[in-house]
C-alpha cells in the first residue's frame, strides 16, 4: 500500500446550532483501502461525507485530497478530482430511463478529461455500466423509467452513476440499506471488483457481517467523534464500540 | 377475412420510448404529420386571414415565444413570474437603439435581442442559487421596480415612453419573420431538450444535487438556459417595439408575465408544442371575447379553471396520448 495517504482528514467538525454533529475527526485513508464508516444512528457518518464532499460546509478542519486542501472547493470541482459518493436516499432522475439518468455522470466534464476531449457514444456506455452492476441486458430493465424501478435495482443505479465518474476515490452511502439479502449478496462482488480495479472505497453501512468481509478498515463513530479506528474484529472488541452500539450497563 | 383492432404505433415502436423503426411512408407520415402540421399551419395561414387577424396571428406568435421562453426556464428547473423583464428590455433596448442611435429594426431587433439577454442574465445571476418561490418573486419584483425607475427618474421618455420607431418595410417581413423564428425556436429547443445537453438541463429540474454529484457546475448551465430564455424574451419584446412603434412603461405589465404561464399550463408543462399550442388558443380566446365587454376576463378566466381542472396534464400531452393510442382495423391472416 502506498504511504502517502489519499485522503486526509484533520480536526473536522461541523455543527447545527448547538449540535455537534461532528466533532474533531480526524483519519487518513490510503489508496486502495477499504474504509468501513459504522455507527449508531445519528453518529455523524452521513453528515462526515457530506463534509468530504463539501455538501456541507465544515464549521472547522480541513480536508486534504492527494495532499491538497478541498474543503474550500464547490462540491462540483471535488467530483471533478476524482471524489464520488451514493447517497442514502437514492437520487435517480425519475422521469428518465435507468439508462438516460447515465448520461448526466457521462456528460460530466471529468469523464471528458479522462476519454481524452471525447465523449463517445453515451448511450452504449452506460447500458455497458448497467450490465456491470446487475441491470440484466435483454430484460428491458435499463429502458423503463427510474420511477417505476424496484428499491434493489436504484441502488444500482445510484452506484453505476458513481462509477461513471471513474473515481480514484468512491464513497459509498449505506448501499445495502432497504436491500434483501440476496441482493446484498449480489452486491458484494461488485464492491469487491471495483476493489480489485485499485478504487479507494469508504463505506458506510449498517449491515456489519457484510462489511467486515470486505473491509479493510472500520472507523467507528459515536455522537460525532471518531471511538475506533482499525481492524474490523478489534474494533468489534473494544468496549466503546460495545457501549455505542448495545448501551452500557 | 377476419379483422381485429390494432394501435396505429404497434410494430414501429421501438423498446425506448422515443425510437422507432421506419420501414414505409406511411409509418414516416405517422410520425411527421403532427410536426408538419404546425409549420403548414402557421406559413399557409397569414395570406388568408384578414389584416385584423392578422394582427393577432402576430400577438400569438408573440406570445407563444414568451410562452417557450418561460417553459425552457421550468424545463430547468428555474420557474419564472417575470417574463414581462426579458420583454421590456428588450422592448427598451431596440427603442434605444432605434429613438437615439437611428438604428434600423433589423441591426435593433437582434442587438437588443441579445444585449437584453445578456442583461438579464447578469441581473438574474446572483439569484440562481435560489429554489422555487424564492427565485420567482425575485423575477416578479424585478420588471416592477424598472417601471417605478423609469417612472421616477424619468429616463427614456419617462412615462410618455418612446416613439416614433422605424416600422418593417411590409407587413409580410413583419409576419413571416416573427413566424420563422416560432418554429425555428420551436423545434431547434425541443432537439436540445432531447439531446445530452438537455438531459443536464432537465436533470437539473429533477434533481440538482445528483447533478452537481456528476461534477456538474449547475450555476453555469441554468445561466445558459436563463440566457437563451432571456434572448427569446427580449427578442419578442423588441420585435413589438418595431409593431407598435413605441416602448415605454406597458412593456414591464403583468400580462406579458402571465399569459405566457397561462398559455404554457393550458397547453402542456414541460413541452414546447404546449407552449405554443396554448398561446395559439388563449389569444385568439381573448379576442374572440373582446366583443362581451367587461365580462371578458371573468369569461376568460372560467376557461382557464375548466382546462386546469379537467385537463391538468395540458391539451398537447392529452391529444399527443390519444393520437399514439390511435387504433386501426387490420386483418388477421389465416
Amino acid at each position: 500500500m502506498n504511504q502517502t495517504p489519499l485522503l486526509q482528514v484533520i480536526d473536522l467538525c461541523k455543527s447545527f446550532g448547538g449540535i455537534q454533529a461532528v466533532h474533531f475527526v480526524n483519519f487518513d485513508l490510503y489508496e486502495g483501502e477499504l474504509l468501513g464508516l459504522i455507527g449508531p444512528n445519528g453518529s455523524g457518518k452521513t453528515t462526515l461525507a457530506n463534509l468530504i464532499t463539501r455538501f456541507v460546509k465544515p464549521s472547522k478542519g480541513k480536508v486534504l485530497y492527494k495532499g491538497r486542501p478541498i474543503q474550500h472547493l464547490p462540491p462540483f470541482e471535488i467530483v471533478r478530482l476524482g471524489i464520488a459518493r451514493t447517497f442514502q436516499m437514492v437520487r435517480p432522475f425519475y422521469q428518465l430511463a435507468a439508462y438516460k439518468n447515465m448520461i448526466i455522470p457521462l456528460y460530466s466534464p471529468r469523464v471528458k478529461k479522462i476519454a481524452g476531449g471525447e465523449y463517445g457514444d453515451r448511450n452504449a456506455v452506460a447500458l455497458d455500466l448497467l450490465e456491470e452492476v446487475g441491470f440484466e441486458r435483454d430484460a428491458n430493465v435499463a429502458y423503463k423509467p427510474a420511477g417505476a424501478l424496484p428499491q434493489g435495482y436504484l441502488k444500482r443505479l445510484e452506484l453505476a452513476k458513481a462509477i461513471a465518474l471513474q473515481p480514484d476515490l468512491l464513497i459509498l452511502d449505506e448501499l445495502f440499506s432497504g436491500l434483501s439479502l440476496a441482493e446484498v449478496a449480489g452486491m458484494v462482488p461488485i464492491i469487491e471488483k471495483l476493489r480489485l480495479q485499485g478504487k479507494t472505497i469508504i463505506m458506510i453501512e449498517h449491515r456489519l457481517k457484510e462489511l467486515f468481509r470486505i473491509a479493510d478498515r472500520v472507523l467507528v463513530m459515536n455522537y460525532g467523534e471518531t471511538i475506533a479506528n482499525g481492524a474490523p474484529k478489534d474494533v468489534m472488541e473494544m468496549d466503546a464500540v460495545k457501549n455505542a452500539y448495545l448501551g452500557s450497563e | 377475412m377476419k379483422k381485429r383492432k390494432e394501435r396505429i404505433d404497434r410494430g414501429i415502436k421501438a423498446r425506448s420510448g422515443d425510437v422507432f423503426t421506419l420501414c414505409s411512408w406511411r409509418e414516416m407520415l405517422y410520425l411527421a404529420a403532427p410536426r408538419l402540421l404546425p409549420i403548414i399551419v402557421f406559413l399557409l395561414l397569414p395570406p388568408l386571414l384578414s389584416v385584423y387577424w392578422q394582427k393577432v396571428l402576430l400577438s400569438l406568435a408573440v406570445f407563444a415565444l414568451l410562452s417557450i421562453s418561460w417553459d425552457l426556464l421550468s424545463q430547468s428547473g428555474m420557474i419564472s413570474l417575470g417574463q414581462a423583464l426579458f420583454f421590456g428590455m428588450g422592448a427598451y433596448l431596440s427603442g434605444i437603439a432605434d429613438h437615439y442611435f437611428g438604428l434600423s429594426p433589423l441591426v435593433a431587433i437582434p442587438l437588443a435581442s441579445f444585449l437584453g439577454g445578456a442583461i438579464c442574465t447578469l441581473a438574474l445571476l446572483p439569484v440562481l442559487r435560489l429554489r422555487g418561490i424564492y427565485f420567482s418573486m425575485v423575477t416578479l419584483v424585478i420588471p416592477l421596480m424598472l417601471v417605478r425607475i423609469i417612472e421616477a427618474t424619468r429616463i427614456f421618455g419617462g412615462t410618455e415612453g418612446l416613439t416614433g420607431m422605424t416600422p418593417f418595410p411590409s407587413k409580410w417581413i413583419e409576419l413571416y419573420l416573427v413566424i420563422t423564428v416560432l418554429l425555428c425556436l420551436l423545434f431547434g429547443f425541443r432537439r436540445m431538450m432531447a439531446s445530452d445537453y438537455g438531459l443536464v438541463l432537465k436533470g437539473i429540474c429533477d434533481n440538482d444535487r445528483s447533478v452537481t454529484n456528476a461534477g456538474i457546475n449547475i450555476y453555469w448551465f441554468k445561466a445558459q438556459a436563463l440566457f437563451m430564455a432571456s434572448t427569446v424574451g427580449a427578442f419578442s419584446g423588441a420585435f413589438m417595439t418595431h409593431v407598435y412603434l413605441f416602448a415605454g412603461m406597458p412593456v414591464f405589465a403583468l400580462d406579458y408575465s402571465i399569459l405566457p404561464i397561462a398559455a404554457a399550463v393550458v397547453g402542456g408543462p414541460g413541452s414546447f408544442a404546449g407552449a405554443t399550442l396554448g398561446a395559439a388558443i388563449l389569444v385568439p380566446l381573448s379576442e374572440l371575447l373582446r366583443g362581451i365587454g367587461g365580462l371578458r376576463i371573468v369569461f376568460y378566466g372560467i376557461f382557464l379553471v375548466v382546462f386546469i381542472v379537467a385537463l391538468p396534464e395540458g391539451i398537447f400531452h392529452y391529444a399527443r396520448r390519444k393520437y399514439h393510442q390511435f387504433e386501426r382495423w387490420v386483418e388477421v391472416e389465416k
